[in-house]
This record gives structure tokens, sequence and C-alpha cells, in this order.
């Protein structure tokens, strides 16, 4: 327990340090990143003035909230994308992976949390930028700030799994960017990413329920932006630990099956 | 330089025709892309009637070039700019620059993404479905207007990425480029003129999603003033010049010690 917690202190840390090197690499994709939610919060402000000055219960000022939360979250959510597992499997670099006696995980969630530190600090003086230009209508209590905190967090390692299933496709075929593109897809409809779950059709709503995504963006945001109970709170939270539960068992029985399948002898 | 470029694409095409099965994952990527617009475009369409003066219809023509124009940076403009970007930081860019030809004509016409094409064939239809439904005139000049505007917007869109690319000489890792491009070019996704007015600014005169998307869309719809379609014109000659310049400038910092 105590080597793993050193190695996972040891890369964030390096992490931390390396990301802090390239900070105008950080601020172009943040640049481009940030572009998403603000095409969404221009679009959704302008029908909710059209419609009289709210749409599906939100106001020009809650979009701008949603959305801007939506940033923060977004930048959490991001982890070690499908398309490196392939690109790793398909060069061969996943070799020198294997040969390390830790599983290959542990590396891309501590590496993934080092870099988290860097991307919130550089995101503060955007997320106040955005706030200036949008007048957010954000008024959490003590519990949602904590709550958020840890929800953030929770959002993160869901997603963490859900892609290393998704990348783990590539050990049995590297043709997969359709595939790839079809979870972005079905993740941007049931996760709250477009827009929030309320301006759904009823039958969406109903069948994210069923799925993972909206505890990856949805809830986390809806944690800070809406008023919320403590207990509506706890059991959201409570719903992201059995999806990281769920997820891992799901990526274990997989990593079993397919890292068999890996051949490469280069990297 | 023109023939160069047309054995560029030759060979392009000649090594694209190897993987013919990747038409069909681009095709499937380029459906998904489409459907999760469409999505977009529906869902808020499903709450009002018009979008800024802009209709149903209308936004289909603007959508079908934002999709028609993407299939042109990808076959062509990003390609050949990652790839540099690689060269510069790699320091192999000397063997291009080395070549009795013009660099950066060579460096913008070595690569060819064929199957990306498939998105061009996509939102030529997407742009036929709307113009078909658009309840006003689509005559000869607007036709005329919409191609112009168009072959304007692509030639922008490619000096904002040579200019982008080209920091790279001072920053030398910039490989989240691909990323700022490609989110800040879905703004195009939508008019410009129902963004605020900062934002209208920063679309058009630094990132040019505008010119690409909005302008050859207004064309199409009457909407396109020739003042404007001057302008427009002005403004491709003034950055082409800025892109040359810029990229001159920053090929001055290249060292390509590694080679």
């Amino acid at each position: 327990m105590r080597h793993m917690l050193d190695y996972y202190l040891t890369t964030i840390k390096i992490a931390i340090q390396t990301e802090f090197q390239y900070r105008v690499v950080q601020y172009f994709y943040m640049i481009g990143m940030i572009a998403e939610p603000v095409i969404y919060l221009v679009v959704w402000s302008t029908i909710a003035r059209a419609q009289g000055g709210m749409v599906g219960g939100y106001t020009p000022g809650a979009f701008a909230a949603y959305y801007l939360v939506w940033t923060l979250v977004r930048n959490m959510n991001i982890v070690f994308t499908p398309y490196g597992w392939e690109n790793r499997i398909r060069s061969g670099w996943f070799s020198m992976d294997l040969l390390r006696p830790i599983h290959p995980l542990n590396g891309d969630v501590a590496q993934f949390a080092g870099m988290k530190v860097v991307v919130i600090i550089l995101w503060i003086p955007l997320g106040l930028l955005l706030s200036l230009f949008f007048k957010p209508d954000l008024h959490p209590v003590w519990y949602q700030v904590i709550g958020f905190f840890f929800a953030i967090w929770g959002a993160y390692l869901i997603r963490t799994m859900l892609l290393s299933l998704l990348g783990m496709i590539t050990f049995f075929t590297t043709r997969v960017g359709a595939i790839f593109e079809l979870f972005f897809a079905f993740e941007l409809v049931f996760s709250g990413r477009l827009v929030p779950m309320s301006l759904m059709p009823p039958v969406v709503q109903q069948a994210a329920n069923y799925m993972p995504f909206q505890w990856t963006f949805f809830f986390p945001i809806e944690s800070l932006v809406a008023p919320m109970t403590l207990q509506h709170m706890l059991a959201g939270l409570g719903i992201q630990c059995l999806w990281i539960v769920i997820g891992w068992v799901a990526v274990k029985v997989m990593w079993h099956f397919s890292v068999r399948q890996f051949s490469a002898v280069g990297g | 330089m023109f023939y160069l470029a047309l054995n560029y694409l030759r060979v392009g095409i000649q090594n694209e025709m190897q993987y013919r099965a990747n038409f069909f994952v681009q095709l499937g990527q380029s459906l998904i892309s489409l459907a999760t617009g469409y999505i977009g475009l529906w869902l808020g369409f499903s709450q009002t009637n018009e979008l800024n003066g802009w209709t149903e219809s209308e936004l289909l023509v603007v959508m079908g070039i934002f999709v028609l124009m993407g299939g042109v940076i990808n076959a062509i403009i990003q390609p050949n700019m990652t790839r540099l970007l690689e060269e510069i930081q790699l320091g192999t860019l000397d063997y291009a620059l080395t070549k009795p030809a013009d660099a950066q004509g060579l460096i913008s016409v070595r690569e060819f993404r064929l199957w990306s094409l498939t998105d061009v064939v996509v939102g030529i239809m997407v742009l036929s479905y709307g113009v078909w439904h658009y309840q006003g005139y689509v005559g000869m000049i607007q036709s005329l207007e919409f191609m112009l505007s168009l072959l304007m917007g692509s030639i922008l869109i490619y000096c904002f990425w040579l200019i982008t690319t080209s920091t790279a000489f001072w920053f030398v890792r910039v490989d989240e480029i691909v990323n700022l491009f490609q989110g800040i070019y879905a703004a195009g996704r939508w008019p410009v003129s129902i963004y605020p007015r900062w934002l209208q600014v920063g679309l058009t005169f630094i990132i040019p999603v505008a010119f690409a998307v909005t302008i050859p869309a207004e064309a199409l719809t009457s909407r396109l003033t020739p003042l404007i379609l001057v302008g427009t014109a002005a403004l491709t000659i003034f950055f082409s010049v800025v892109a040359r310049l810029f990229w001159r400038l920053g090929l001055k910092n290249y060292s390509g010690a590694s080679a």
C-alpha cells in the first residue's frame, strides 16, 4: 500500500512539474475546449431570451452558471484518451508499461491527476474572465462546494474506467475511430454535456438513468449549480461510487482477456 | 509548384487507396458527427422557430457548409500543418527547406487525405437539403458569391493555420493547436451573428470562422452585401501577406539541429 502511495505521489509530482513547463500548450488546449460550452451557452441563452427569459427552467444566468462550471468539470473529465491506447498498443510502446511491476492504469490515473492540479490553476483566470462576460447565476451552499469537490474527482474516475474500457478494444482491432466517435456521440447526448438533462426529451432522460454518462457531467455540474439537498447530494456521490466500482470490475475483466492479444515486440 | 502539388496529390491518393476500408470508417465518423450536430439543432428548434433571424433550413445550410469546409480542412490543410509542426519539433524540416522549390508552397501540399473528402460529400448533401427547403431564391449571382466566398474562406483558414503552426518556431511544443482550432471551428456550426459582439470580432478577424462558414451561408441566403464580399477579398489578400511574412520570420528562428 505504501509503495503504491509513493508511486502515485511521485508520478503526480512529475506530472505537475512537466505540465507547468508547457503553459502555452495548456492555454491553447483550454481556449479550444472553452469554445464548446460558450457555443452552447450563447445558443441556449438566445433561445431563453426569445422564449421570454426562460427555457426548461433555465434563465440566461442559470445557463451561464451551468456552462461555466461545465468548463471546470470538462477539464477534470479529461483522462487518458482511447486514441492514446490505440497509439501505444499499435506502436508497441505498451511493451514498456507491461514490463513494470504495476498495472499501467495506475500510471494513467496518477499522471492525469497531477495534470489536473496545473489545469485547475490555469483555469482560474479563464473562469473569472468568462464570469465577467457571461454573469453566471451561481449561489451554492457550503455542502454543495464540498460535494462538488468529491463529485469532480468521482467523475474523473468514472470516465477513466469508461475510456480505458474503450481503449482496450484496440487490443483486438486498430480500426476503432468510428467506435470511439459513436461512444462520444452517446456521451454527448446522455451526459448533460450538450444541454442540461432537463432539456432533453423524457425518453433520453429515462435512458440516461441506466448509463454512467450523466454522473461524469450533469451530476457534478448540478451539484454546484442547482439547489440540491444534502441527501440528494450524498445519494449522487453514492451512485458515482457505484459506477466507479462497476467500471473497475469491468476494466479488470476486460484487461484479463484483452492483454493476451498484445503481440508487439517493439517500443 | 502546380505540377509538384499535382504529384503530391497523386501520391496521396495512391497512399490512401491502399487502405480502402478507411473510407467506411470515415463515412461512419462523418455520419455520427453529422447526427450529433443535428441533434443540437433539433433540440434548439424544439423550443423556438428561429434563432436571431435564422430559420431551421437556413441553419441547415450553415451546417452543410460547416461540414464541407471541415472536410477540406481535414483533407488538405490540417494534415500538412500537423506534419509541419512535427518536423519543426524534430528538426526534420531541413529536408523540405533544402529542396529547390518555394518552402511555403511545398509544406502546404505534401499531404492529402482522400477519405476526409467524405465530409465534403456529406456537407454538400446537407447543404443541398437546406437549400431545397429554403424559402428564398438562390440564383446564379448567389451561387457565384457562394463559391467565391467559400474559396476565400478556405484561404483565410489556411493562413490562420500557417500563422498558428509557425508559432512552433518559437514555442516548439504547440501540439494542442489541433484541439485549439477544432474547438474554435465548432463555433462555425452556428452563424456568428448569434454570438456576443466581442466573440463575433474574434471569430471574424482573429480566427476567420465567420469567413469560412457564415459568409458563404449569407451568400446563399441573400444576406451578403457587395461591401462584405469586397471586404472579404481585401482581408484574404491581407492575411495571405501576413501569413507569408510570419512564416518567413519563423523560418529565421529555425535551427533544425537534429535532422
